[in-house]
């Protein structure tokens, strides 16, 4: 049997192993955000600032299914408790990508083809309203998400690692492989189309409204599996809660260091950030540093990257015409 | 020809601050009502002198001048900033060291108004010159993400900064409205004091109200000729398009930076006076959420429109407080439980834990949104709503109010 042991401190050690799992781990968590974002801003052209409300928003879904409600749970008796979760963050799933159809459809839709500005700061107004909804439903104390792996850690030895963040690295790999073969797939093909020329793509036959909301539902869906992983432990074992949804602006980094159109640099630029945070984090342990250094280490990344290349490391350059 | 209307017959009349009489009638008779407003005599806006509306109304005007900077770097630029509040705490924290109490256990030095609230606007246009080229580099959504983390950055130095901003717990008080002309015990003139001037009792709050509205319209008057200058013509050519503006000969790094300056002096000044009228701050007061309320500020007033900017400011602040006085009497009518009205606001308002309603006004959680989540979300719908139905915000809609008039009662 696997020893279970509970961390005085996670991420408090200075291994070099145990930096590399945690930035594995956290890397993981930005790659699937960034992702979100940048499949979002291909097909639709909007910078998706509502993606904080959104992860949280999801991860409440799945709080809600699968420890409030207990859905389906409560109608299967019997069944085993990994299980039903697994039904539960299913059916969240789902529910979180109808909510970004839904946000698509009321609030940016109209948009279309106004400035790029515009419609970013309409999103920032669509994360402030979805924020205060989803923080009435959540209320002022955290939501545990009832998943089955609690607080067991996996000690290979020479490094420790949480069961969690083996489920979340394997997942992050497993929805990576499915984006990149969801855009071979006919409708994928019809998304790289869309985004690269709206009216070539219409005149195409190609339904380009359906493209933006599945754009949407894609996001939300890698946004709540974000907002899972952000939820239980070893990052914020209580559960989802009022803040939840600020974890996330640590990922807009993310897509500037890798370019806002490139998916590719997204997956990159996620486990660049998440080494660099928990390398800083890690070995930068000076008094002057103050506490909270590792959340802004993603802006001095993205700072850095962006004097050397002001369109991120994998993102087109801006062509100027007159 | 002579008195018509839109007839300009020289440049400098078709440049002028107020090109028409209506304007000028209408601006004094406004500026007339908000300096009369406080005492309470205007008939049917008496409850404007009540002290928490004159302090409400006081907020505007430090909000509004706050306002007016970032219309000058988006909504006359064209440069979308989320990072307007990271300046506001640079100009803020400024005042506090120069003007807070000298010998004290936080950084302060003692000096008078008449240096920290200067400084306050200038520091904070150096460091948006020091960055400025940083974000100049960058363009489009680049840049608002690039200011967001200026935001995240700065309220990071803010809460680790003990010796000068307290941290997050205590926070800092920050100077004193007083005139003095050095570190002298008594100051000529004390705004935290009711006092007298020439038979007239003045309550501090008043004398406050006084001196942010003259802030403010200092504030409209130095913006106002910047957009009607050269260089508010610039800011716009690069606004419209950047690459025309300097084949027209507009030298695009200088204004952007000169954007940035400006708009950093305002937040600045109006930090210090934010910081300063509420008495006491924490590093978490310039966080992202400040920076949106200003950005909500001129796209619901109408980006690029000075008018349009106070509008914005106004009802940006004074909306909150508008809905938790229509929530409480919509309650009380509940609570009495009698004629349709009532049988209406139940539906919309709880008032006990198992009554169901959008709203309750029940202390601590129940059915329903809070007050406070009210105004959250409304506010989030208000910036969604007129970005896609009236991108020229109330100045638009002013706009088409107008010329419904002005034709009256003909259609053309």
């Amino acid at each position: 049997m696997i020893p279970t042991v509970v961390l005085a401190q996670a991420g408090a050690t200075n291994d070099f192993a145990e930096m590399v799992a945690e930035g594995l781990s956290l890397g993981s968590i930005y790659a699937l955000l960034g992702m979100g974002l940048v499949i979002i801003f291909k097909a639709t052209r909007v910078l998706n600032f509502a993606h904080g409300a959104l992860t949280a928003a999801g991860a409440y879904l799945i709080a809600a299914f699968a420890s409030i409600y207990d859905i389906p749970g409560r109608w299967i008796p019997g069944v085993a408790p990994w299980f039903s979760w697994t039904l539960s963050v299913i059916l969240a799933l789902i529910a979180a990508a109808f909510l970004g159809v839904l946000l698509e459809r009321a609030f940016i839709r109209p948009m279309v083809g106004e400035e790029m500005f515009a419609v970013a700061l309409v999103t920032l107004g669509v994360d402030i309203m979805l924020r205060g909804i989803t923080n009435d439903f959540i209320g002022t104390d955290p939501r545990p998400l009832g998943d089955p792996f609690g607080t067991q850690i996996l000690d290979l030895g020479w490094v420790t690692v949480a069961y969690s963040e083996v489920a979340q690295f394997f997942t992050a790999v497993v929805l990576v492989a499915g984006v990149a073969l969801f855009f071979r797939s006919r409708t994928g093909i019809a998304m790289r189309a869309t985004a690269f020329d709206q009216e070539a793509a219409r005149a195409q036959g190609i339904n380009v409204g359906r493209i933006f909301s599945i754009a949407w539902a894609i996001g939300a869906v890698l946004a709540t599996v974000a907002g899972l992983f952000i939820s239980i432990f070893p990052r914020r074992s209580a559960g989802v809660d009022t803040s939840t949804a600020f974890f996330v602006f640590r990922a807009f980094p993310v897509v500037i260091v890798g370019g806002l159109d490139s998916v590719v640099g997204a997956i990159l630029g996620g486990f660049m950030i998440g080494f660099a945070e928990s390398a800083a984090v890690s070995y930068l342990q000076f008094d002057f540093l103050g506490a909270g250094f590792g959340g802004i280490v993603p802006y001095i990344v993205m700072l850095i990257v962006l004097i050397v290349r002001p369109y991120g490391i994998f993102g087109t350059e801006e062509i100027r015409r007159v | 020809m002579r008195g018509r209307p839109l007839l300009y017959t020289s440049y400098q009349e078709d440049q002028s601050l107020l090109n028409t009489w209506t304007k000028k009638l209408m601006a004094a008779l406004f500026l007339a009502l908000l300096l009369i407003a406080p005492f309470g005599i205007v008939p049917g806006l008496g409850f404007l002198g009540d002290n928490d509306w004159v302090k409400l109304m006081s907020q505007v005007f430090i909000f509004a001048i706050g306002a007016l900077g970032l219309n000058l770097l988006t909504g006359l630029a064209g440069q979308v900033s989320l990072g307007h509040s990271f300046f506001l705490g640079i100009g803020a924290y400024t005042a506090a060291w120069l003007g807070g109490e000298a010998g004290g256990a936080l950084l302060g030095e003692g000096l008078p108004m008449w240096v920290w609230l200067p400084a306050a606007a200038v520091v904070p246009a150096i460091i948006g010159l020091i960055v400025g080229p940083t974000a100049v580099r960058v363009r489009g959504l680049y840049l608002a993400i690039v200011t967001l983390g200026l935001v995240i950055i700065g309220e990071y130095v803010f809460r680790n900064w003990k010796g000068l901003t307290g941290g997050s717990q205590s926070g800092r008080t920050h100077p004193e409205f007083q005139f003095k002309f050095w570190k002298e015990g008594t100051p000529l003139f004390d705004f935290g004091q009711d006092a007298t001037i020439a038979g007239f009792q003045i309550s501090s709050e008043v004398s406050t109200y006084m001196l942010m509205l003259g802030f403010a319209v200092a504030a409209v008057l130095v913006a106002k000729n910047i957009q009607r200058s050269r260089t508010g013509r610039a800011f716009q050519a690069i606004r419209d398009r950047d690459v025309a503006a300097e084949v027209m000969g507009v030298n695009e790094f200088k204004y952007k930076l000169l954007a940035f300056g400006l708009s950093s002096a305002f937040a600045g000044f109006a930090g210090a006076l934010l910081a300063s009228f509420v008495g006491r701050s924490i590093p978490e007061r310039f966080d992202l959420f400040l920076a949106v309320q200003f950005i909500a500020m001129i796209i619901i007033g109408g980006a690029g429109t000075v008018s349009g900017t106070l509008m914005g400011a106004a009802f940006v602040l004074i909306l909150p407080r508008v809905v938790r006085d229509l929530t409480d009497w919509g309650a009380a009518i509940v609570e009495s439980g009698e004629g349709v009205l009532a049988w209406i606001g139940d539906l919309f308002i709880a008032t006990s834990p198992d009554d169901f309603g959008l709203i309750n006004t029940l202390p601590g959680v129940g059915p329903g949104l809070s007050v406070d989540q009210l105004n959250g979300v409304l506010f989030g719908l208000l910036i969604v709503l007129f970005l896609i139905f009236e991108p020229l915000g109330l100045y638009g809609i002013w706009l088409r109010i107008r010329n419904y008039w002005k034709g009256w009662p003909f259609t053309y």
